[in-house]
């Protein structure tokens, strides 16, 4: 499914990625893990097609792909409900689906509301919630537990575990526990590089 | 309540200079040099009783407001057009240096030997509008937020959504801009280029002549006339926005 063979990646002289090589089979759920700045993101975004290595080749073999990012990437000026509605046809018709999506989050209570008007928790779970609409066979999340406060943290957790289930996982986190959930193999930085634990 | 406040305060400002004006045409005593504010609205109900001066604004005011729909239809294209490509940003851009430089009268007197007399205000807003919209959207386009563009390339948005959901939204603010300052400015420019050639029917040529005669009441009066269509048409347009803000067609937070 995902399939980066010696992969490098620079802004100019600094190399953000070096000699990267990843596989993910179909299904597969991997995690990324690493401390902040280390190129986690990097690397989704160049799964999601929205970079291109300096070096080495990056193939994707995708239907569709979803990504909860890091930043939310809500648009301010729609609803936490159209936002969602967005990824499911942006239609009147496709409204209930999208609230039915926002329900599972948590946030039904809260769909008529404009990103501003809500907390980077809420947003975050919109953020979710598109991503799992979306229904893409490859699932990129950035940090999908940040901003969550702990009574939401399991209740996502355990949605994120069985809507992914069949899909093509790749997770980037420096969260242990979401590691463990959610992940069947992980790479980790180590020595300037990711590395397969 | 609010509103109510700012409308007193903006009548008590009209009053305010109305006085000064009519204490000045009292003190100066020459109707030919200032004529008295009383003059000017007396002036006027007699000119807004004649089918010719109803004509008159109407086709001055047709023509501006052409001039400047066409500018801004022209501006969002162009801006369009160069904002995605290049090279077309390359060959225009001198262009719009060029436009924007020129003095107004020169683009008058230059029009006046390509193009009639009757349509050259119109070319004149025209000229006047469309590089204020092209620079304001293409301003509008350059600010978009990256990262919304790189969610709709990820989620595989259309061109119409991208451009409905994203693009429409975050140039919305910059064409608004556009648009109120062109207003001002086709009106400015439309007259100045009716005046100078006179087409049979406009405010401009009987600016024109009122000067010529020496009626400086019927000179107060149409200036008057300008003066009203213009707030007229900021009004109206406030208004539009208001509605357009009411239904989330344009960004900005919490729009």
């Amino acid at each position: 499914m995902i399939h980066f063979d010696n992969v490098t990646l620079a802004y100019g002289d600094k190399a953000v990625l070096t000699g990267l090589d990843l596989h993910v089979p179909p299904g597969a759920h991997v995690a990324l893990t690493g401390p902040s700045g280390c190129g986690k993101t990097t690397v989704l975004s160049l799964a999601a097609g929205l970079l291109r290595p300096t070096a080495g080749t990056v193939r994707v073999a995708a239907r569709r792909t979803a990504y909860a990012f890091q930043e939310h990437r809500l648009l301010p000026w729609r609803t936490a409900a159209e936002n969602v509605n967005l990824v499911l046809g942006d239609s009147q018709a496709t409204m209930p689906r999208a609230l039915e999506w926002l329900d599972l989050v948590g946030m039904a209570d809260a769909a008529e509301r404009l990103p501003h008007a809500l907390s980077g928790g809420m947003r975050q779970r919109v953020n979710l919630a598109r991503a799992l609409a979306c229904e893409g066979d490859l699932l990129l999340l950035d940090e999908p537990l940040k901003e969550l406060d702990p009574s939401r943290r399991d209740s996502i957790l355990s949605l994120l575990q069985s809507r992914s289930a069949g899909r093509t996982l790749l997770l980037a986190t420096h969260d242990r526990e979401e590691t463990g959930s959610l992940a069947d193999q992980t790479y980790a930085y180590h020595n300037g590089r990711f590395e397969p634990v | 309540m609010r509103r109510r406040g700012t409308t007193a305060k903006s009548l008590g400002a009209l009053a305010f200079w109305l006085g000064v004006w009519a204490l000045l045409s009292v003190l100066v005593a020459r109707p030919l040099l200032l004529p008295a504010p009383w003059a000017v609205a007396e002036r006027l109900i007699r000119l807004a009783g004649t089918a010719s001066f109803w004509k008159i604004t109407a086709v001055s005011l047709g023509r501006i407001l052409l001039g400047a729909a066409l500018g801004i239809l022209a501006g969002i294209a162009v801006a369009a057009g160069t904002s995605r490509s290049q090279f077309l940003d390359t060959v225009l851009s001198p262009m719009l240096s060029v436009i924007r430089a020129t003095p107004v009268a020169s683009f008058i007197l230059l029009m006046l030997i390509w193009v009639g007399r009757d349509i050259l205000p119109c070319v004149i807003v025209f000229l006047m509008v469309l590089p204020v919209v092209w620079g304001n959207v293409s301003a509008g386009v350059a600010a978009t937020d990256r990262q919304l563009l790189e969610m709709a390339r990820v989620y595989r948005l259309s061109r119409w959504q991208t451009a409905r959901r994203i693009y429409i939204p975050s140039v919305g603010p910059y064409l608004l801009s556009a648009c109120h300052t062109s207003l001002g400015l086709a009106w400015k420019s439309g007259v100045a280029a009716e005046v100078l050639t006179m087409p049979a029917l406009s405010i401009g040529r009987r600016l024109y002549e009122s000067k010529l005669y020496m009626e400086m009441t019927d000179l107060f009066a149409w200036t008057a006339i300008v003066v009203l269509c213009s707030i007229a048409l900021e009004k109206m347009f406030a208004a539009l926005v208001r509605k357009l803000r009411r239904r989330r067609m344009l960004g900005g937070r919490g729009l």
